[in-house]
C-alpha cells in the first residue's frame, strides 16, 4: 500500500458518483489514469485491504432489520461455531472479541421478522444461547478511518 | 422498493463492477437500460436504502490493529444525553444504546474506537471515561482479535 493507494482508499470512503463513467471522473480528480485506478482497486480488493467496493445498503431502510448479537463460545468449539454462524447469509459481519462473550456478529435481514428466526436457527444449530442486542437508539454511525 | 430494485441490489451487493462503465455492465446483466439503473440507484441513495457507494477498508490492513468495542453501564434515564456526548467525540465511529442482559451483561452504552496502537486506543477509552465520569458505573473494552466475516448485507436470490 503506497501513498496513492492511501489517497484512493481515503477518497473512495467518502462516496462514488452515479454517472456513465464514474471511475474516469474519480481518476481525474486524483490526477491518475482510469486504467490505473481500476487496476489499483482490483489489487486492493484482492489483497483484502478493501473488504468491499460498491453500494452499502441499509437494511432498515429496505424494510428489514439489523441487530448485534453475541455468543459465549467454548474455546474448543470456536472454529466449528464460526462455520455455522458465518454460513448464514444474514450474518453481515462477525468478530472474535476478548471476553466470555467471545463472538459478536451483526445480522442484517431483508424482512424484520427474519431476525428472530435466524437467531432461533443459530441457537438450534450451535446449541448455544444467542444474546440479542438490537439498538434502542443510534447516536452516531459513520466515521471513516484514514488510511 | 420493487422487483427491479431488488435485482439491482442483488447484482451489486458483492461489489460494483470494476469496468469503465459499471452501471452499464449492471444494466446489461439485468436486461434494462443504463439510465434506468442509474436513476433507480440515485433514488435508492436519496431514500437511504443505499447508505453510500464507496470503499470499505479492512481496519487491520490500513493500520488500525486495536479496534475496541467500549461498553458502559450508565443510568437509563441519562443515556440519551450521555450517548450524544460520546458520539460527538471525533474518534468514535459508532455509538448506540443497546439492551442489558442481566445478570450476565450490564452494559447499555456501546461506542467503537480504533487505534493504530494499544496506547492510542486506550487514550480514547480514557477520554470517554473522563467524559462519563461518575455516570459510568462500570465499563469494559472488548477488542476484536479476528475478523471472522465482513461481507455486509446480502439478500437472497
Amino acid at each position: 500500500m503506497d501513498q496513492l493507494d492511501k489517497r484512493i482508499i481515503n477518497y473512495l470512503q467518502q462516496g462514488f458518483p452515479i454517472c456513465a463513467s464514474p471511475y474516469r471522473q474519480i481518476a481525474e480528480t486524483l490526477g491518475i489514469g482510469e486504467a490505473e485506478l481500476l487496476t489499483r482497486l482490483e489489487t486492493l480488493l484482492a489483497d483484502g485491504i478493501l473488504s468491499r467496493f460498491g453500494p452499502l445498503f441499509h437494511a432498515e431502510q429496505m424494510g428489514g432489520a439489523l441487530t448485534l448479537a453475541a455468543i459465549k463460545v467454548p474455546e474448543q468449539r470456536f472454529e466449528e461455531v464460526t462455520e455455522i454462524v458465518n454460513a448464514f447469509p444474514e450474518v453481515a459481519h462477525n468478530y472474535a472479541r476478548n471476553h466470555a462473550l467471545n463472538m459478536w456478529f451483526v445480522l442484517a435481514t431483508e424482512h424484520r421478522e427474519q431476525v428472530a428466526s435466524v437467531i432461533a436457527d443459530i441457537e438450534q444449530q450451535t446449541g448455544l444461547s444467542v444474546y440479542n442486542m438490537p439498538k434502542i437508539s443510534e447516536y452516531y454511525v459513520g466515521l471513516q478511518l484514514e488510511a | 422498493m420493487d422487483a427491479i430494485d431488488r435485482q439491482i441490489i442483488q447484482a451489486t451487493q458483492a461489489g460494483l463492477p470494476l469496468v469503465a462503465e459499471p452501471y452499464q455492465a449492471v444494466a446489461e446483466q439485468l436486461g434494462i437500460s443504463t439510465e434506468q439503473v442509474m436513476q433507480r440507484m440515485i433514488a435508492m441513495q436519496n431514500s437511504g436504502v443505499i447508505r453510500r457507494i464507496g470503499a470499505v477498508p479492512n481496519h487491520y490492513k490500513i493500520g488500525y490493529r486495536y479496534n475496541g468495542m467500549t461498553v458502559w453501564d450508565v443510568d437509563d434515564a441519562l443515556i440519551d444525553e450521555l450517548g450524544a456526548q460520546v458520539a460527538a467525540l471525533p474518534f468514535v465511529s459508532h455509538c448506540y444504546h443497546r439492551p442489558r442482559h442481566l445478570p450476565d451483561w450490564r452494559y447499555n452504552l456501546f461506542a467503537m474506537v480504533h487505534g493504530k496502537s494499544e496506547d492510542a486506543a486506550e487514550q480514547q477509552v480514557a477520554i470517554i471515561a473522563e467524559l462519563l465520569g461518575a455516570h459510568a458505573r462500570d465499563h469494559q473494552v472488548l477488542y476484536s482479535s479476528k475478523i471472522l466475516k465482513k461481507t455486509g448485507l446480502r439478500i437472497a436470490g
